[in-house]
């Protein structure tokens, strides 16, 4: 693995696939197409470079991988992301850092989730929970969260993605009961399951959205009253485009070039704030750092590059431009914002 | 030329601590042959033959890891299989007679079974717990003794294997609603899956039987010994060497090990044990006798420089050295209980594949001078139960992330093979009686036995 490694930063071998899929939210208007950006992590959704009036930015539009392989996506990344698909579970492919982020997605969605439903089962602490994974792509972070019990729905417009997950996980039995997957978008589901889950995952997912209010609009219609959301994505510094862009992608090879658009990336205050106009109380934000040499991720104080969010919907919900008190269970002063 | 490898070491009798190797039981584990048919596996998978772990191999270290992961709160809910070839060992009323074949058991294997619920059940058999062990040198006068300061802690514990085996058994029934057990079932081939998912093949570990079923596991333990078939169906390279040296084992009468009998182990060559074995039972006492109070090895220049040695550590140490204690006289032996088996050294070069992991003699076998051979599988036992805990913990696919078996290798090894090494050097260094060599034994363990610091840490090294 080192020698790979020392092999792709000494000769430069590069990945020439991108994870570009086919996606489907407005766009804003600043949408640079000239630098080549990549990043630490995989995509699975990623908008669209055209230049599209900001009339859109609102719209929320329905995904599915059938309509949009007519009119919005380019057939060219969409074959090269379906000769992807059936890349998700080599451990020492292109996602291995995916997979070692599970070390501390996983516990920090499990250890929060008990603080606030205790154990419920020997062996299972997370049974009789319902987990909707945003972007599962190949079930990487679904399959843990299904063992520890919880029943998961893992969502992704790709086809190929979702397919290749169900097969993953049809062998082992625990998992084909606990864990479904389903190909669409997170606002046709929002239609059907309002208030269906007591928490929500959207790992390394927002830095590919447009639209971020539909996003959050969409988490807050799905979640339980007190569910959790968790977020984990990349800041918007010089830091994270030297070492998520340059480093990354350039120089190590690690991830694919063309993943990310530094101008999608979002800092945890930005996303704060956002999640707060949409009745979401933050709880924790926590650096992330990933550590190329021994393809480790750890936690870090500094949130600079990769961070995780936890976010607990309020109980109430709040009018836009109004004052309110948080959700009671919350021992946290009350917070005044307004909004124009 | 006979070798007196064990009486210079001559730890038994009132040293109570008499080793002998688990070898045997797995290697007549492995010995039952059965013609099987296999059926055509199934390509689906049905629940019912999917396990989450299977240990192959019911010794001391397969019951007690049966044991253990069947205790574990984080793997509540995983089924656990134990297959084991030979039939079920169940004592209500431990035997009058001694078994030959015992292990030393340290603190922290007793800390371990004490753990899993065994250790009472042991207890109320049969155990003796020693509190000193003194080393004679058969071509000097050096002698090393180790010991507690006060002589009221144990040192360790001698046990019978069947009381071991017994107590774990009984300890597992309690636990039948976690962990399978199946008896008298042997093991016929093992399919290995590849380390990548590859769409249509079974990505479990395939074990067939020879009654010609085939269970899935996503987790394979091998504990089935020093001829361990799992280690050896992985393709997992393997350090060995034979010493040509057998064991003699025997219950002999004196008037120590609770209060009439005690345990020997006498490692000598392959020609002499035979001969032993051939012994009346008179000769044979006479055999060992003269093993222990025979001069005809010491040599003038070695006792001279001996002595002298001696009186130089006195002046620098004057408080060194405990008392004295003879060896042993044997009055007489356990009727029928004489046995031979060879002895040898081996060490797995990796104690991990992908969804497979050994532990046990199957990946580390030593020579029983220093009673570690269980020790060293209860530790094995030990830490890997962590690591699964933890692993399951974190929603981890048991047997597939090579990262938290990665980290029980790594940690064993290097817990085991300064053992192993060490204990290998003791045994060449003690096999010959070459008169430098005697020598430099003679100077080291009078040096190592004045320096009660050193000693200490030995002591604790081996307890652990």
């Amino acid at each position: 693995m080192y020698s790979k490694k020392l092999a792709r930063l000494a000769f430069g071998v590069l990945a020439e696939s991108t994870f570009k899929c086919p996606l489907t939210r407005s766009v804003s208007s600043r949408v640079n197409a000239a630098r080549s950006l990549c990043s630490w992590t995989l995509c699975l959704h990623h908008r669209q470079k055209n230049q599209l009036s900001e009339g859109f930015s609102r719209r929320l539009t329905r995904l599915n991988v059938r309509t949009v392989s007519q009119t919005t996506v380019d057939p060219a990344e969409v074959r090269k992301f379906q000769a992807m698909a059936s890349k998700w579970w080599d451990l020492q492919g292109d996602f291995a850092a995916l997979h070692s982020m599970n070390d501390l997605r996983v516990p920090f969605i499990r250890d929060n989730l008990l603080n606030m439903h205790g154990i419920q089962q020997l062996g299972k602490p997370l049974a009789g929970l319902r987990i909707l994974d945003v972007g599962c792509g190949g079930g990487v972070l679904s399959e843990p969260l299904g063992r520890l019990g919880t029943d998961v729905l893992g969502i992704d417009p790709v086809e190929d993605s979702v397919r290749t997950a169900e097969l993953h996980s049809s062998y082992d039995p625990d998992l084909r009961e606990r864990v479904r997957y389903q190909a669409c978008t997170l606002e046709e589901l929002a239609e059907e399951e309002a208030e269906g889950f007591h928490a929500v995952v959207a790992s390394e997912v927002v830095e590919h959205l447009a639209d971020l209010d539909a996003f959050a609009s969409c988490c807050q219609q799905v979640l339980k009253p007190g569910g959790s959301l968790f977020i984990t994505t990349i800041n918007k510094t010089n830091l994270s485009y030297v070492f998520g862009i340059v480093a990354a992608e350039q120089l190590l090879r690690i991830v694919p070039s063309g993943t990310h658009d530094w101008e999608k990336f979002i800092s945890p205050e930005d996303l704060e704030r956002l999640l707060e106009s949409f009745g979401f109380y933050v709880e924790a934000i926590r650096g992330m750092m990933y550590n190329p040499l021994t393809g480790a991720w750890s936690w870090q104080q500094n949130t600079a590059i990769n961070y995780a969010l936890h976010a607990i919907k309020c109980k109430e919900e709040p009018q836009p431009g109004q004052v309110w008190a948080e959700s009671e269970n919350l021992d946290k002063p009350g917070r005044a914002t307004n909004y124009s | 030329m006979l070798t007196f490898a064990k009486a210079k070491l001559a730890v038994l009798g009132i040293v109570r601590r008499c080793v002998a190797l688990r070898a045997l039981n797995g290697a007549q584990a492995v010995r039952r042959g059965f013609a099987s048919t296999e059926r055509d596996e199934k390509s689906s998978t049905s629940e019912n033959e999917l396990f989450d772990i299977i240990i192959s191999g019911g010794g001391m270290v397969g019951t007690a890891m049966a044991c253990s992961l069947g205790l574990d709160p984080n793997l509540a809910g995983k089924k656990i299989l134990l297959l084991e070839a030979g039939h079920k060992k169940e004592m209500d009323k431990v035997p009058e007679t001694y078994s030959t074949r015992v292990s030393s058991i340290s603190p922290g294997s007793a800390a371990l079974l004490s753990g899993l619920g065994a250790w009472d059940h042991i207890v109320n058999m049969r155990c003796k717990p020693y509190n000193k062990i003194q080393v004679w040198d058969a071509c000097s006068d050096a002698l090393i003794t180790f010991d507690k300061e006060n002589l009221q802690d144990k040192m360790a514990y001698i046990v019978e294997n069947d009381v071991i085996v017994a107590a774990l058994t009984k300890q597992l029934q309690t636990l039948s609603d976690h962990v399978e057990v199946q008896y008298r079932t042997k093991v016929v081939k093992y399919t290995w899956p590849h380390p990548y998912h590859v769409s249509e093949s079974i990505p479990w570990v395939q074990v067939t039987l020879a009654n010609g079923k085939t269970l899935h596991t996503k987790l394979l333990i091998g504990a089935d010994g020093p001829n361990s078939m799992v280690r050896r169906e992985a393709g997992i390279p393997t350090v060995k060497w034979n010493y040509n040296q057998s064991a003699v084992v025997a219950v002999l009468h004196l008037s120590e090990l609770s209060d009439t009998e005690s345990s020997l182990v006498w490692s000598t060559s392959h020609q002499h044990a035979e001969e032993l074995l051939q012994l009346d039972e008179e000769s044979f006492v006479d055999a060992i006798n003269s093993a222990f109070w025979s001069n005809e090895n010491h040599s003038e220049l070695v006792e001279t420089a001996g002595s002298l040695f001696r009186t130089a550590l006195s002046v620098l140490m004057p408080d060194s050295g405990s008392a004295r204690q003879l060896p042993p006289s044997v009055a007489g032996i356990g009727p029928k209980s004489r046995v031979v088996f060879p002895l040898g050294m081996g060490h797995a070069t990796e104690y991990i594949r992908h969804r497979v992991a050994i532990i046990g003699d199957a990946a580390h076998r030593v020579h029983p001078l220093a009673g570690q051979g269980a020790n060293l599988g209860f530790g094995d036992v030990a830490y890997l139960t962590k690591v699964l805990s933890q692993a399951a913990f974190n929603g981890k696919d048991l047997g597939k992330s090579m990262q938290h078996l990665l980290e029980f290798e790594t940690e064993r090894q290097r817990h085991n093979l300064p053992m192993m090494a060490a204990v290998d050097l003791m045994k060449r260094l003690y096999s010959t009686n070459a008169a430098p060599l005697v020598l430099l034994r003679t100077f080291g363990l009078q040096a190592t036995n004045a320096l009660p610091p050193f000693k200490e840490q030995i002591m604790a090294y081996a307890s652990k």
